[in-house]
């Protein structure tokens, strides 16, 4: 890794985004990551704003403006058109901050807020070695401002993971595949009304109003009830793969283990700091 | 029949443009008019500061005159600019434009530089917040520059290399000028003040 670096005299990695608080140096305990966590989660469910902290050893040989706009261009936080993600960068070797705004957000979170935010809230704890209160309350802050701007209701269908009809096709197919082999374990109608749940549920847990998964599931219902009258045995297995696939890698709307950017835009709004 | 003839002529047009980039073109310059557009706005937005920038500094740091008339005259000839599109059309205009930024870019950093000599100008609330909007912009300025250099990169590679270079030659599409990096430098670090007794 060492030679890595100095033979292409690469910049700083960006680690990979997969949840709200990203602490590559271990300076948060786990429950104040959780903690954290919950609070910018809570906040992106009712405002669908989302809110990201990064904590790094460095940004060199960059600068930490320049290292911020990097990662938000890679994690692409906030929604897309919306573009009301923000990033909360905290270089701790170097002792410096920033704050990185989305263009959405640059009328409720103008500069000169992001620097009193640092210099009055975040830094004077940072100064005391206490990151986890710092945060905290910074995070606060920004929360209450994005609160007093009007931003489009949070529809679950673009704040982060896939939509519905992104993966309809698989649901099709998959729904195909468990419909059969729930026919053959239950029989006809069971087995059927089972697989209509699922993929009711399935539908459901990806965002869907619970109507629209009702009736999701119903119609899935009578088309299982319609396949062919044979059942598949052989597929258990795969099946199991599958559905489980589902349940945990695509809902990210709500669970923290896959959280991901919207496709919100940054233009290089915000400021920096140090402590 | 001959009708027939001309709407297949002129399909069959449609893909040879389309087969050779013109469509491309379209978007690219798009693109590049777009991320120029950027650039400028932030660079008004700067200009805009600049005005109560002075003023403020002027009510703590007055006998400091020769950095502020600096300014005032570089504020006043990015002003004087005459900026439409057609600048990307022309080099001469373009490195024109740059150096009357890059002229503003330094005096507002000496000006900044000065200002840290001044305790009382540091500590008024106006002041701070000016050079946090200030900083700000600077970087949206680095970030929109660095976002122009990458259309026109994209742009340039494709009015150079064929066989798109014939369907630029054809519409009249050129290569379009890009910022330098000594230039980009010396913006990217413009709101930084090197002293050694800072703290």
């Amino acid at each position: 890794m060492l030679f890595f670096n100095s033979a292409f005299a690469a910049l700083a990695e960006i680690p990979a985004l997969s949840s709200r608080v990203t602490d590559a140096t271990g300076t948060l305990s786990q429950g104040e990551q959780a903690q954290l966590e919950q609070k910018l989660a809570a906040f992106e469910q009712k405002k669908g704003s989302q809110i990201a902290l990064l904590i790094v050893p460095t940004t060199q040989p960059e600068d930490i403006a320049q290292y911020a706009i990097r990662v938000v261009e890679k994690w692409k936080i906030g929604r897309e058109k919306i573009d009301d993600g923000v990033l909360v960068l905290v270089a701790k070797d170097d002792r410096k901050l920033r704050i990185e705004v989305g263009y959405g957000l640059e009328g409720a979170i103008p500069d000169l807020y992001a620097k009193r935010i640092i210099s009055e809230v975040i830094s004077p704890k940072f100064k005391q070695g206490d990151f986890y209160g710092g945060l905290d309350s910074g995070v606060d802050k920004l929360i209450g401002l994005i609160d007093g701007e009007a931003l489009p209701t949070p529809s679950s269908t673009t704040s982060g993971g896939m939509g519905v009809m992104d993966i309809l096709p698989m649901l099709l197919f998959g729904g195909l595949i468990t419909g059969l082999i729930l026919r053959s374990m239950f029989g006809t109608f069971f087995g059927s009304a089972l697989n209509g749940g699922l993929l009711g549920g399935v539908v459901w847990l990806l965002g869907a109003a619970l109507g629209g998964a009702a009736v999701f599931g119903v119609v899935a219902f009578f088309i299982t009830m319609m396949l062919g009258s044979r059942g598949i045995n052989g597929y258990s297995g795969r099946s199991g793969g599958y559905s489980g696939g589902y349940g945990g890698g695509w809902s990210g709307g709500g669970s923290s283990s896959n959280w991901g950017g919207g496709g919100g835009d940054f233009g290089g709004g915000g400021a920096s700091g140090d402590w | 029949m001959k009708n027939l003839f001309s709407k297949i002529a002129v399909i069959i047009l449609a893909l040879t443009l389309t087969g050779c980039g013109y469509n491309k073109f379209q978007s690219l310059d798009e693109e590049a008019k777009a991320s120029w557009s950027e650039v400028l706005n932030q660079y008004q937005r700067r200009a805009d500061l600049v005005p109560n920038l002075v003023e403020t500094v002027k009510g703590y740091a007055a006998h400091e005159e020769q950095v502020l008339t600096e300014v005032a005259e570089a504020r006043s000839k990015v002003g004087s600019m005459q900026v439409t599109p057609e600048v990307l059309n022309d080099p001469e205009a373009f490195a024109k434009f740059q150096a009357a930024q890059g002229q503003l870019t330094s005096a507002l950093s000496r000006l900044m530089a000065v200002a840290e000599n001044y305790p009382n100008l540091k500590a008024d609330q106006g002041f701070r917040d000016l050079q946090a909007q200030l900083e700000g912009t600077e970087n949206r300025v680095t970030v929109a520059r660095n976002r122009y250099i990458e259309t026109i990169k994209d742009y340039n590679i494709a009015v150079r290399s064929f066989p798109e270079n014939l369907t630029a030659m054809m519409f009249g599409y050129k290569a379009k000028p890009s910022f330098t990096v000594e230039n980009e430098k010396a913006i990217s670090s413009a709101p930084k003040v090197e002293f050694g007794d800072k703290k």
